[in-house]
């Protein structure tokens, strides 16, 4: 496949990462120094120029590209740049934008501006900020086969009931399949008989009520089912977006934002969170507020260091549970073992969902896990293809690959996948595999 | 940029808005050359109006409003409009014993017209004591008034509608004005064409209820005369008693239509355009619409276990069903959005239902219909401010803008009602006392509650007072220092006084 992506920022350099071993990637971008750098870092072909114009885009051969994806930091640059890929030739064309404006034009009429599907980055981020919250204890959650699949991941603390078990006491759920066990970094693909233990991240696949159920059992102390108290930190577009969302489904979030121009703006837009004009780093004000008593703290901050900051600041106050945005894909593990609960980066959650579109039409959707040990996909079983037709104990013993077939859907109903389960042309089939073997799973499906 | 008020363009702007107005005297004119009585009166008031408007307007022939001349044009015209209005009064009454013959009763009479207000000087209303002509110009008045002069003006001259918007926000009742079309002018003719269907509507359905036998008294003039005086609001009626000279169904069949010009005209609009959840979806419509049938209810049960004597007009309401609640509905329909109309004599009721009316009448119509008052919208907004204000003293980092149905009403505009109402109420209190003060001085002094009515009926446009000031009742004995404050609170009352004293204070300035 060749692909364009102009833009060499984090997101298109994690993308064009993730694409180079099995395509032909190239990749444009404003900046020179960039380009030159990118050419040494990845085995892909940098081009410097304008990726709006014509003349650069003939140099990237887009004409006979599959695939133009544009995901600079501006979104008119990007839209224009879909724009005129279109103009060249019939590649998808994926934009990256900001703005919900945008998207909600695009959603209206799908086509528009020349693109063929369009992110938003800062809604993916809140909409997975919203996810998180909907679900206790864990860190990361993925709806999978139009939502009725769930993929999360739990940190298992040491006072968790689960914390001790083997995977199959604390397995009690018909629906639920336990992929994946990451331990001090390593994965382990889980047995009957493999003891969790705290401080392990647990992976689990299966129906959204029995995922619910596994998370009051991590964790019954937090609130069960639905968290009373949140607070945004930081009325940034990703705060905006996410406390819109937690209105949605109808809780009334409070949103702290220091300029008073914005905070009037948001209390506006937002009828049923409580907007509040102050200073989020003022303890004072932090605790007369009982911010301490909150389930929930999100920060959405404007820099790193604020964020770092306020979402430190919650969890000596006592916060359950604190969530961080964070802007630069580095900081992300520095923020984890500050004792952050969940930071969560939004060129992280864009590359991500770019580079579904990259695996040729199989695998209908993807989750990244643990700095890209293991990916989660959902693959839709084709006739013929080396899936199908036998029990999935036979596949397990025969292909050389560490996988787990974490939930099946079939007809658009849920399928526990057992021992003796055999999988059929049109199942969607949502596993878990090691990063290193995705492209050898995809191509079996 | 010059800080002065351009006088020349100013006065130029309402001698155009006087020479039309004029020409308004053709229909009274024609009233008298059908029953051939006072043709000269309004021959010559039509040329003097005509004479002194053409002779102001030439004072510049090509005007330029600013925002200053904006509101000079708007309050200096209604001022114009009811003194060349008072013009046929004085002819007509001169070398009679018709109170209208003084200058300050027909101005007051004039004033009271223009601005809907329905409040008379005239002690004795008859055909015997004024012509025909002259009872169809006083009903008039009110329908020319009622959408708004200047709105009708924009309607009609190309000229004035250039400026046509920052002039109708002056005059528009009610916070902020509503543009429904790109053009201001169409705006203003969709306006008048909306009030005047309705009108004619009315005015249909009343001699269609005559032709049928049901109405003996409501004649064609009779028709028309209530037709001019109930969608503005008005409450005018060239019959002594008011509605109460009619029959029961005629009575009911004011209350739709009274009810109706209370409610934003540009409401009508959007249901034309076959928009109807504009309107039933609107939150001032529906409070309005509760207001009224909340109020007619409690007034109904009020009347209905003895909370008026039985008294000569209206007849008894204690333990008859019927007839409580037609004169509680009546009433509230007609007290609450300012219109002054009466089937019974209120000004008699025990002081509990008279109480009550006075709450009524404090509420006003809504924004952008005919009514009067302080309005419902701006009573909406008052009371979510302060629940706001009380809200963020416990909480003062909590940041919250004040809501209307969903929409996020402007800071500033709540600062424009806060200041209105706070204006109103002060003018009001004022203006209570010295009528209070200034009738005692004649030896004629109204009680506490009459004097607070008479107040509160002037400067809302509602008409009818307390007392001497009833329904059936008349404003001639008061003394004239007390009509010519009143003759200011009806103005200043129909132009929801701001653009008068911004006026006021620009002058001052300069």
């Amino acid at each position: 496949m060749h692909v364009v992506i102009v833009g060499a920022g984090e997101v298109g350099t994690s993308i064009a990462a993730s694409l180079a071993p099995d395509h032909e990637v190239v990749v444009v971008d404003v900046d020179p120094d960039r380009a030159e750098q990118l050419k040494y870092e990845l085995d892909v072909l940098t081009i410097a120029g304008d990726g709006t114009t014509s003349g650069i885009q003939t140099a990237a051969e887009v004409e006979r590209a599959d695939m133009v994806i544009a995901c600079t930091d501006d979104d008119r640059t990007n839209l224009v740049t879909c724009g005129t890929a279109k103009t060249l030739g019939d590649g998808f064309t994926i934009a990256r934008v900001k703005s919900t404006e945008y998207l909600r034009t695009w959603e209206g009429n799908e086509g528009a501006f020349g693109v063929d599907f369009m992110v938003c980055t800062d809604l993916l981020t809140a909409e997975n900020i919203v996810r998180v919250i909907g679900l206790p204890a864990a860190i990361d959650v993925d709806p999978f086969a139009s939502g009725l699949v769930q993929m999360a991941e739990f940190e298992i603390a040491a006072e968790s009931p689960v914390a001790g078990q083997t995977v199959s006491e604390a397995d009690r759920f018909e629906s639920l399949t336990f992929v994946g066990i990451f331990r001090n970094g390593e994965m382990i693909i889980p047995r009957g008989d493999t003891d969790i233990g705290a401080g392990d991240r647990a992976v689990v696949i299966g129906s959204p009520e029995s995922v619910q159920s596994f998370a009051n059992d991590v964790a019954p102390d937090a609130t069960p089912g639905r968290a009373d108290e949140i607070v945004i930190v930081g009325g940034s577009e990703i705060g905006y977006q996410t406390a819109r969302l937690l209105e949605d489904r109808d809780f009334k979030p409070r949103l702290i934002e220091r300029d008073s121009a914005r905070a009037r703006a948001l209390a506006e837009d937002l009828p049923n969170t409580v907007v509040m004009e102050h200073d989020a780093t003022d303890t004072q004000f932090l605790s007369r507020e009982h911010v301490d008593e909150a389930d929930i703290v999100v920060t959405a901050l404007g820099s790193d260091e604020q964020n770092l900051l306020v979402a430190v600041l919650a969890k000596r106050l006592g916060v359950d549970r604190v969530i961080a945005v964070v802007d630069s894909a580095d900081y992300v593990t520095v923020f984890e073992e500050i004792g952050i609960d969940i930071a969560i980066n939004p060129r992280t959650v864009t590359a991500e969902e770019i580079t579904r579109f990259t695996y040729e039409s199989v695998a209908e959707n993807i989750a990244v896990l643990e700095n890209d040990q293991a990916e989660v996909l959902e693959l839709e079983l084709t006739e013929g293809c080396g899936l199908v037709g036998r029990p999935i104990s036979e596949l397990v013993d025969e292909i050389d690959v560490r996988f787990v077939i974490g939930a099946i859907t079939r007809n658009h109903a849920l399928v526990t996948p057992r021992g003796d389960t055999v999988l059929q042309p049109g199942d969607h089939v949502i596993l878990l595999v090691d990063s290193d073997d995705v492209g050898e799973i995809a191509s079996m499906a | 940029m010059t800080r002065t008020i351009d006088k020349r363009a100013t006065l130029s702007y309402v001698g155009s808005v006087l020479k039309y107005l004029s020409a308004a005297m053709l229909v009274p004119l024609l009233v008298a050359v059908i029953y051939a009585e006072d043709v000269w009166v309004f021959a010559a008031s039509m040329a003097i109006g005509v004479a002194v408007g053409g002779g102001l307007e030439r004072l510049d022939p090509d005007p330029e409003l600013g925002p200053r001349e904006g509101l000079a044009v708007v309050s200096l015209a209604w001022l114009a409009a009811a003194i060349i209005g008072a013009v046929p009064y004085l002819l007509a009454g001169y070398g009679t014993a018709s109170a209208l013959a003084h200058p300050v009763n027909a101005l007051f009479e004039s004033t009271s017209g223009f601005t809907t207000t329905g409040a008379t000087a005239l002690a004795e209303i008859s055909f015997d004591r004024h012509s025909h002509a002259v009872l169809m110009w006083r009903q008039l008045t009110q329908w020319l008034g009622g959408m708004g002069i200047i709105v009708l003006m924009i309607a009609i001259l190309p000229e004035l509608a250039v400026n046509g918007a920052q002039l109708m926000r002056s005059e528009a009742p009610g916070p902020d004005l509503q543009k429904l079309t790109p053009r201001i002018a169409e705006t203003a003719r969709a306006l008048w064409a909306i009030y005047a269907g309705l009108t004619v509507a009315f005015v249909v359905l009343l001699y269609a209820l005559h032709l049928v036998g049901l109405a003996p008294e409501m004649d064609l003039y009779n028709a028309i005369a209530h037709g001019f005086s109930t969608l503005p609001t008005g409450g005018f009626s060239p019959e002594g008693d008011s509605i109460a000279a009619f029959s029961p169904v005629v009575q009911w069949v004011f209350v739709p239509f009274m009810v109706v010009a209370g409610v934003n005209f540009a409401l009508f609009w959007y249901v034309i355009r076959d928009d109807p959840t504009e309107m039933f979806g609107n939150t001032e419509f529906r409070v309005y619409l509760g207001l009224v049938t909340g109020f007619s209810a409690v007034l109904a049960v009020g009347l209905f276990w003895g909370g008026a004597p039985t008294t000569a007009i209206g007849g008894a309401t204690q333990g008859i069903a019927g007839n409580a609640l037609r004169q509680g509905v009546f009433q509230v329909a007609s007290l609450m959005n300012s219109t002054g109309f009466a089937t019974a004599n209120f000004a008699e009721w025990d002081i509990q239902t008279r109480f009550f009316l006075l709450l009524v009448m404090f509420v006003g119509g809504s924004a952008g219909s005919t009514g009067g008052g302080i309005k419902v919208i701006r009573w909406l907004i008052l009371f979510k401010t302060l629940r706001r204000e009380l809200y963020t003293t416990a909480n003062p980092d909590v940041v919250r803008p004040v809501r209307l149905g969903g929409e996020v009403v402007d800071e500033e505009v709540i600062r424009g009602i806060l200041t209105f109402t706070l204006l109103y109420f002060l003018i009001f209190a004022i203006a209570a006392m010295f009528i209070e003060l200034d009738t005692a001085r004649i030896g004629q002094p109204l009680s506490g509650t009459e004097a607070l009515a008479a107040s509160l009926a002037t400067i809302g446009n509602i008409g009818p007072g307390l007392g001497p000031l009833g329904p059936f009742g008349s404003y001639e004995f008061l003394p004239d220092t007390t009509k010519l404050l009143m003759i200011v609170l009806m103005w200043i009352g129909r132009l929801e006084i701001v653009p008068v004293l911004a006026l006021l204070v620009a002058g001052v300035d300069e």
